[in-house]
């Protein structure tokens, strides 16, 4: 890891008088199992890396980078980057982050265990997983992709404003996708799980959620248009938190697209809604000690009591507001620090999932969700996706139901909030999930 | 809205190698080669690529960045029983060439030891794109200029117009490819983008538009392409939306617009007629060739060759070239579309669809340039005859589940269709339907054909450029999305 600073203030001492220059060093080890049929489909193993720099002068930023840190490209990156600042409209708030003093949370996001585990034992747990899978349901008729992942990664951060910061975090991953056939009619189901070393992974839990999602909607049918109370469970409660993070930006704000720009300090949403963004949290699978620009991440309130309390930035989106950043650089060695959340989590609730459903008389819980990317505007505010899921009648849960939207405003969605699980998940995504319970939303269906 | 097919493509003398000059020495891929078939198996590869890209961003009225990139390396995989070891290295010299094999080879858990050497058999593949004006000869000025352009344009349209995002982007893809059947060949690729995104904002809050065009060709694009017409109407959209009603709720007719309804035909069938998940029975049409799966006006085809199109390209990542494949002729469903190793299984040939998205990935079975073929039916007859239902004519992608079929589809430009007349503008949502049902559910195809604005697919993770077209067409039933009672 202190080889990637070593090339980060190599590159940064190349700065010519009167030049900011950043250097982003990264490296990536990853192995990747698929198992199909009793055998390996495929291994990958892979080593990567890469580096980015930025390079401002008179309020002028110019950025380049190559997937290499062969020394020649080094070189070749660096003189782009300079090359490509000339062509940029100079700004007063375009600078590099200058260290702030917040020291970074020391987490333990780095383990041995994973660098120790062979090959062997991966592609066993692949095996184990579709197998399980298979068996867990005579009406499982296949698995689509078992998978195993992980990743080691390190990261360092140099500039010529003081900035040093490295971080290296491991992952490891298992998912399954099952096949469920019944009369002829065939549905899906994924189930995963995640940790940063092997002993962290289930594998029969992953195998069995997917059995259990994929069983659970044969024979599903249409549902009925109309507006209805709609719960939402943890898998697709974390994808929509992640799009209402996004909105939270600061650059969304400064840049005219946040639908929440002027309504700091607002009530915004349910009185029962509280959202954070905390990168510090170990458990969650994004957490990371530093941000994107080598700044500490730390612990954001961003809706209190459904009070919106703050906007998250990067240093730029921070001076340009009159702020301090909130350590929400985000980035990779390819492009240059945007601003986002990184590990948004609802506070759960105190209420069981079955206890919030046993209260529904007419409803639908909603297990999966498709066409997020073309069916949500986060400009807007308007949501439209596909969904999947099983009506609730008489707070029970019952027959399966397929190919409908569920419709709403992110807007009028944060109001309808009416309750909130405590069956909080971090998953492989920039946020957790939790069962919301959504007052009203309009199903599309029949 | 949309651009014509470009019909002109001039021909370039190529090398050996079929691509722009040789990037690796065949001496040095035939010893990587043979590290990788040293402990047996069926089949061994090496694919290089070398990618510079640029990319331009106008935002907030300020030209925020330029960024060069430049990615640069080989993909090595091994075929050993129904076993593929990969490994991938940015190192092109012998050295970490031979240390890549060796590790997809123990990747691929080969125990034989039936070596087998092989020797490279230059192809002269089909020759690369030639383009007009090599993006990498243009002032990055030139580049620049483009986008402050278009910003004036779209702002200048109207007051309302609150924020504009221009990009500019061109990427130049030298690959070569290498395998143990003897194969060399290799294909330069290259890609010029340009798309203007606006907000509007009025009483109602705020809406987006966007617009974006994008061919395999050099720069020459901005000889054939007004940035300021398509800033115009990437505001227009915008605007449009400010007046827009909430989509209505429920099944009814859908009209889509010429050149709109490529991502409809890419979900509702395009990846349920991909050989990889059509083996794993993860796709309603496995086990359907040579039945009918559409309206008998349908013909579908998918096509790498079309000249200029976004998802064109000479050979695919495993060096074969690209074709033009009949998905759907007249109603039945014909063929799928295969990548190397389905066609291997199955003792047929490659249709010229294995890609990848760079060195880093393994190839599998991807769309190209998927369309409609053109109907006989006349646009307006096909609106007139629509008593209730929606126009959509702008698609902003979508998602599919190929073993269930439901596949969904965003409207990013839509109508009310009232009395068979337009009438008020919608707000965004999606559409949902079910593959199969939908493609029987085609009751009007027009003659009015037209390519779609270039896309990314993603599938497993990876995306790769994919073009799209088709002429008008009516859905009878599909369930829109919307709020409204």
């Amino acid at each position: 890891m202190s080889e990637l600073l070593e090339i980060a203030e190599r590159i940064v001492g190349w700065a010519d008088s009167g030049e900011q220059v950043e250097a982003v060093v990264v490296h990536e080890r990853e192995t990747e199992v698929r198992a199909y049929e009793g055998e390996v489909e495929s291994l990958t193993v892979a080593e990567s890396s890469g580096v980015g720099i930025r390079v401002i002068r008179d309020g002028r930023q110019g950025f380049a980078y190559a997937g290499t840190l062969d020394p020649d490209a080094l070189v070749e990156v660096m003189r782009e980057a300079r090359d490509n600042l000339g062509f940029a409209t100079p700004d007063e708030h375009c600078s590099l982050a200058v260290p702030d003093g917040v020291a970074p949370v020391g987490m333990d996001l780095y383990r041995d265990a994973l660098l120790d585990l062979s090959i062997d034992a991966k592609v066993q747990m692949a095996l184990d997983l579709e197998r399980l899978t298979l068996s867990a349901d005579s009406r499982i008729s296949g698995v689509e992709s078992a998978e195993y992942s992980d990743s080691v990664s390190s990261s360092a951060v140099a500039t010529t404003t003081g900035i040093r910061s490295t971080s290296r975090e491991t992952g490891c991953f298992l998912s399954a996708y099952a096949l469920a056939e019944a009369g002829g009619e065939t549905q899906t189901g994924f189930g995963f799980s995640l940790g940063r070393q092997p002993g962290d992974l289930d594998v029969e839990a992953a195998a069995a959620e997917a059995a259990e999602r994929s069983t659970r909607m044969l024979g599903a049918v249409k549902p009925p248009s109309g507006r209805m109370t709609v719960v939402f469970d943890p898998w697709v409660s974390a994808q929509f938190l992640g799009i209402v993070g996004g909105t939270l930006s600061g650059e969304a704000v400064q840049k005219g697209r946040s639908l929440f720009a002027d309504r700091l300090g607002e009530d915004v949403a349910a009185p029962i809604l509280t959202l954070v963004d905390d990168p510090t949290d170990p458990a969650a699978y994004t957490a990371t000690e530093t941000d994107g620009e080598g700044l500490a991440t730390r612990r954001n309130v961003l809706l209190a009591d459904g009070r919106l309390e703050r906007f998250v930035h990067n240093s730029e989106t921070a001076r340009r507001a009159g702020t301090v950043s909130t350590g929400s650089a985000v980035r990779g060695y390819s492009s240059t620090p945007g601003v986002g959340i990184r590990a948004v989590a609802v506070v759960p609730g105190d209420r069981s999932p079955a206890d919030l459903i046993s209260g529904i008389r007419d409803g639908l819980l909603i297990q999966g969700v498709s066409g997020l990317h073309s069916g949500v505007n986060a400009v807007s505010g308007d949501f439209s996706t596909g969904a999947e899921g099983l009506r609730i009648r008489d707070g029970e849960l019952a027959e399966p139901v397929r190919e409908f939207t569920i419709a709403s405003t992110i807007q009028k969605m944060l109001n309808d909030v009416t309750a909130i699980g405590d069956d909080l998940q971090w998953l492989p995504m920039r946020a957790a999930g939790v069962t919301l319970v959504i007052g009203e939303l309009t199903v599309s269906g029949v | 809205m949309t651009y014509a097919v470009l019909e002109t493509m001039m021909v370039q003398v190529t090398d050996m190698t079929g691509g722009d000059g040789a990037m690796l020495d065949p001496q040095v891929l035939l010893d990587t080669l043979g590290v990788a078939m040293a402990t047996g198996g069926e089949f061994a590869e090496v694919f290089v690529e070398d990618r510079r890209s640029t990319s331009a961003l106008l935002d907030d009225s300020r030209i925020e960045e330029l960024t060069s990139g430049r990615d640069r390396g080989a993909g090595i995989r091994v075929v050993v029983g129904e076993t593929t070891g990969f490994a991938h290295t940015a190192d092109l010299s012998p050295a970490g060439l031979r240390a890549a094999a060796t590790a997809a080879s123990a990747a691929a858990r080969s125990g034989g030891s039936g070596v087998r050497v092989v020797a490279l058999d230059a192809m002269s593949g089909p020759a690369s794109a030639l383009v007009e004006i090599l993006p990498s000869d243009v002032p990055k000025a030139r580049k620049v200029a483009l986008l402050e352009r278009a910003d004036d344009a779209a702002r200048s349209r109207d007051g309302a117009i609150t924020q504009v995002t221009v990009r500019y982007a061109d990427s130049q893809r030298r690959i070569q490819i290498a395998n143990s059947d003897g194969l060399l060949t290799g294909d330069r690729q290259i890609r010029t983008l340009f798309s203007v995104s606006c907000v509007a904002s009025g009483d109602s809050g705020m809406q987006t538009g966007r617009e974006s065009v994008g061919h395999t060709i050099g720069f020459e694009l901005f000889d054939r392409v007004d940035v300021e017409e398509l800033a115009g109407r990437a505001a227009g959209r915008a605007l449009t939306k400010l007046d827009a009603v909430p989509a209505p709720s429920g099944e009814m007719p859908v009209v889509v617009g010429p050149g709109g309804g490529g991502v409809l035909f890419h979900e509702a069938c395009g990846h349920g007629l991909e050989a990889d998940l059509v083996a794993k029975a993860a796709s309603v049409f496995a086990g359907r060739r040579g039945e009918v799966v559409a309206a008998s006006m349908v013909s579908l085809v998918d096509d790498g060759t079309m000249a200029g199109e976004w998802g064109r390209y000479g050979i695919d990542d495993e060096g074969r070239p690209a074709q033009h494949n009949v998905l759907i002729r007249d109603g039945v469903l014909t063929d799928f579309m295969w990548d190397r190793l389905r066609a291997r299984k199955e003792g047929r040939e490659s249709s010229g669809n294995g890609r990848r998205q760079s060195y880093r990935h393994l190839p599998m079975v991807r769309m190209t340039n998927t369309y409609l073929e053109a109907g006989d039916d006349d646009p307006a007859e096909i609106l007139a005859g629509t008593q209730r239902g929606v126009y959509v004519a702008q698609l902003g992608g979508g998602q599919v589940n190929t073993a269930t079929g439901d596949f969904v589809f965003g409207m990013t430009e839509a109508y009310l269709i009232e009395d068979g007349r337009l009438t008020a503008p919608i707000r965004d949502g999606n559409l949902i339907g079910n593959g199969p049902a939908a493609l029987l559910d085609i009751d009007a195809i027009a003659g009015d054909f037209a390519m779609g604005s270039p896309g990314t697919c993603g599938k497993d993770g990876q995306g790769v450029p994919v073009g799209d077209g088709t002429p008008t067409l009516r859905v009878a039933r599909l369930t829109v999305g919307g709020t409204a009672a």
